[in-house]
């Protein structure tokens, strides 16, 4: 029995997963689709085909103004002076020692800037923007209640959601204003599973409407994770968190220091002792958050690869442990488990030639 | 997946194990509603042949993509056998949980603790109540 899920938050999509016959389960306040048919076909599905994830737990902060330029250059960790008309840019958020508040895209849209927050930073994130907007000329407003969200993903996605639009897709990092089966959408050309696809921010009350005329395979969280995990995506609360800095998790290229930001004082002396390093299990076993590396360390994230058919995670090493090809080992709840740190992406679509 | 079923010649266990007792030995495995609750099962992770499991206690795991659980003895004793079809087919422990899909044989030390798990009746009554 799910506790209390009377005071759960639920999308408006939450009918058709339960007909769907979804696993629901309580996540960052909401009661959220885990899995539908099994995490293995539905990752399979967004690899090879297409799938639809109902990501409307995800907040959204609306910037606006004439400083709303100058206010994110200050609270967020890239430089957003380069995000193009209708782009888009990916951040950290920083307290002042550089602890990683949430990690987020931003949107440069024609009068105003959209942020996408995780469902349980969002409450956080937003009152750390209201409090810092004091002394900037710009309206911080929270948008969440604006949007359902769907991330339709995968090599067949954009052919499925364009011949359902009123016009030409945006390129990957973009975004347009595009009616999607008759609904206003704002479409994004982001992802968060390594595959080719969009992301789509819909009124609430048209949210149902295209997932209906969408037709395609329901993915959950659960696969979500393991798609991410594959690609090497930090997920906050596993692999980023207040108590570690972006630069030990290996986000230094989206810390434009010379900014300004909040943070970058701080994170301009970091020499970090331990780094985020992706891996890979050359044995049997299956790592999970919290694990011990051996020698020092600990895995931040860890899954049974669907692609990989091996264990695979993220997680902090020593820097003398942190090149691709190190053996290192495991501890999983007692028994050793042999692994090899590795590149990113763990798993990539086409072996890279050259 | 396999449809919800109960055998009737099985013993049960309340964290959702089954034995099936032939004179001092048995077999165990999971419960139908545990391989449901847990979701495709992609690793077991057998205990060694020759080890002793104590009854009610851990003995070994079995782990979806995204969950670990621990499997408990229905009953004390000696391990005989794992399952080696598991290493390379884990999912069987969702298609075939009684068949198949059986986990550990065990030399029991004490029969007589079977007196103390439940017959299917009751283990579906729990199941019932919600536990």
């Amino acid at each position: 029995m799910p506790p209390a899920a009377d005071t759960l938050r639920r999308t408006p999509l939450y009918d058709r997963h339960e007909r769907a016959g979804a696993k629901l389960v309580p996540f960052a306040g909401w009661e959220m689709p885990v899995q539908y048919e099994g995490i293995r076909q539905e990752h399979v599905a967004v690899r090879t085909s297409v799938g639809v994830f109902d990501v409307s737990h995800m907040g959204e902060i609306e910037t606006s103004g004439p400083q709303a330029q100058e206010f994110l250059q200050h609270v967020l960790s890239n430089d957003v002076t380069k995000i193009a008309e209708r782009g888009a840019q990916y951040s950290v958020l920083c307290r002042e020692d550089g602890g990683v508040l949430d990690d987020l895209f931003t949107y440069r849209l024609s009068d105003r800037f959209l942020t996408v927050t995780n469902a349980a930073n969002h409450a956080k994130d937003f009152a750390w923007f209201s409090e810092q907007a004091d002394g900037f000329d710009v309206e911080v407003r929270d948008a969440h209640a604006d949007y359902a969200m769907l991330a339709v993903q995968g090599p067949d996605a954009r052919g499925i959601v364009g011949n359902l639009a009123d016009g030409e897709l945006p390129a990957r990092m973009r975004t347009a204003d595009l009616e999607i089966a008759g609904v206003g959408c704002l479409v994004c050309g982001t992802g968060y599973t390594g595959e080719d696809g969009v992301e789509l921010l819909i009124p609430p009350d048209g949210a149902g409407a295209v997932w209906d005329a969408l037709d395609v395979t329901p993915v959950g969280l659960g696969a979500r994770d393991t798609l991410r995990l594959e690609v090497c995506f930090h997920l906050y609360g596993n692999d980023l968190s207040e108590d570690r800095n972006p630069i030990e998790a290996g986000l230094g290229w989206c810390c434009k220091l010379d900014t300004g930001f909040i943070g970058s004082e701080a994170l301009r002396g970091i020499e970090p002792d331990e780094t985020l390093v992706p891996f890979a299990f050359t044995g049997p076993g299956i790592p999970r958050q919290g694990n011990p590396i051996v020698g020092g360390g600990v895995v931040t994230s860890g899954t049974l690869s669907p692609c990989l058919d091996v264990g695979i995670g993220m997680g902090y090493v020593p820097l003398a442990s942190a090149d691709p090809g190190t053996s290192i080992e495991v501890d999983v709840r007692g028994k050793l488990r042999p692994a090899e740190v590795r590149k990113k992406p763990l798993y990539e679509k086409e072996p890279a030639s050259g | 997946m396999a449809e919800a079923s109960y055998p009737e010649d099985l013993k049960y266990h309340q964290e959702h194990d089954w034995a099936r007792i032939e004179g001092d030995e048995a077999t165990f495995g999971i419960t139908w509603f545990a391989q449901d609750a847990l979701g495709e099962v992609v690793f077991f992770d057998p205990p060694e042949v020759g080890s002793t499991v104590s009854k009610d206690g851990a003995y070994a795991e079995v782990e979806s993509v995204k969950a670990v659980s621990d499997v408990f003895a229905p009953l004390s004793g000696e391990i005989l056998a794992v399952n080696d079809g598991l290493e390379d087919e884990p999912e069987k422990i969702n298609s075939d949980p009684y068949g198949d899909g059986w986990l550990v044989k065990v030399k029991l030390s004490d029969p007589s603790e079977a007196d103390s798990l439940l017959d299917v009746a009751a283990y579906q009554e729990l199941l019932k109540s919600g536990s």
